[in-house]
């Protein structure tokens, strides 16, 4: 299993001349798997801390399928996700809730899970449309992924081929009473069977070229 | 187009043409006549453009068909040419000094149907798959079904019941 090439060990000169040796596994990323995250010293804190998550639902802007053209109504003034407290972000790490958007094949579960794991704690997993229950149209395909929550936590499916953005907007309701009741711990989860995840994401994507856990 | 095939076999051993429209029509060539075919059109009978290059796999004939689907803009007429090149150790010739555009279907049929161009540029990477690591994939030996199987894991609950089955057996539960 070979790494990528930016992923390699190398010397890089900087811009004031001076040359360094770049170690990417070991300076850019951390070693380190992901630990759980415990609960606020007190309930009444901790139930605080739920409602102000559920409130802010940022999304990663990460289309992984055909679903994602169900955003984009979601997003402008016919259905306007944000009276929610729902908007999309550009970058993982600004983000908390992933939507799988539809089918998933081996060559983006493989960047779903760089996204997924360089997003912040708490966050959250939607698999959305039928292809991410259990294959859906995809079901004899030979590159899409058949269950998800395999190899990503999932807190909440919506169902549907495609669900319509009604359906995405009952979702995120249904999600925010799962967080309001301390119950969406898919990142505590990730993190107590992380070698479980690891070995499942391992058995689909034949050519792993990333660090083990892209923090 | 008529017209068009009666110049052509002028010129090379064509084989049985198909007319499908009147502004579409397919002629199969001999594979070692398919490039000097495919610049006499581009060059003097202004099929200028590569529409798509696309294979199909007769697996009981053991051959791959080759279709170059050229276009000419400015009559709004298409020409189909079929290129039959063995299964066994495909090889066609490289044509992405005529259109730039045929390497990425190159890359393309080369990892989805096993059909090799040397000498196309980054032939060699992968294209869509990554870390493939079966026959190609839209080989018709390749049993998609299986595959998705044993690679992956399902949900269990996915057989289905006819109704009409179904129904018998919840009314009349002893067969009668």
């Amino acid at each position: 299993m070979s790494m990528k090439p930016e992923l390699m060990k190398r010397m890089v000169k900087g811009p004031d001349g001076v040359e360094f040796e770049v170690e990417p596994l070991r300076d850019y990323f951390c070693e380190a798997p992901p630990t759980v995250m415990p609960a606020a010293y007190s309930r009444i804190v901790e139930d605080l801390f739920n409602w102000a998550r559920a409130e802010s639902l940022w999304i990663l802007g990460f289309g992984t399928g055909c679903g994602a053209i169900e955003m984009r109504p979601l997003m402008t003034p016919r259905f306007d996700a944000y009276r929610f407290g729902v908007q999309w972000r550009p970058t993982p790490r600004q983000a908390n809730l992933f939507i799988i958007s539809g089918y998933l094949s081996t060559k983006t579960l493989k960047r779903a899970i760089r996204s997924y794991e360089q997003m912040q704690n708490p966050k959250y997993v939607i698999g959305l449309g039928s292809c991410t229950i259990n294959g859906g149209m995809y079901w004899d395909s030979y590159n899409t992924i058949k269950r998800l929550d395999d190899y990503l936590p999932v807190d909440l499916y919506i169902a549907g081929c495609m669900p319509r953005p009604e359906a995405l907007l009952a979702g995120f309701q249904e999600l925010k009473t799962i967080i309001r009741a301390g119950k969406a711990e898919g990142a505590n989860k990730y993190a107590e069977n992380f070698e479980w995840y690891k070995a499942n994401q391992k058995r689909v994507i034949h050519d792993w070229d990333m660090p083990d856990y892209n923090w | 187009m008529r017209a068009l095939y009666d110049r052509l076999k002028q010129l090379f051993p064509l084989g049985e043409p198909t007319w499908q429209r009147p502004d579409l029509a397919f002629v199969t060539v001999p594979a070692e006549f398919l490039r000097p075919a495919l610049l006499h059109l581009r060059d003097r009978e202004g099929y200028t453009h590569l529409v798509l290059l696309t294979a199909v796999d007769w697996i009981e004939d053991e051959q791959f068909q080759l279709t170059y689907l050229l276009s000419n803009r400015t009559q709004a007429r298409d020409i189909g040419l079929r290129a039959m090149i063995p299964r066994d150790a495909a090889t066609m010739a490289s044509i992405h000094e005529l259109w730039p555009t045929a390497a990425t279907y190159q890359r393309e049929l080369r990892e989805m149907f096993g059909i090799d161009f040397p000498g196309s540029p980054r032939i060699e990477e992968d294209f869509i798959l990554e870390g493939w690591n079966d026959i190609p994939p839209y080989r018709r030996d390749f049993d998609t079904l299986k595959y998705a199987e044993e690679n992956y894991s399902q949900r269990p609950g996915r057989e289905t019941h006819d109704p009409a089955t179904h129904m018998k057996q919840q009314l009349h539960p002893d067969g009668r």
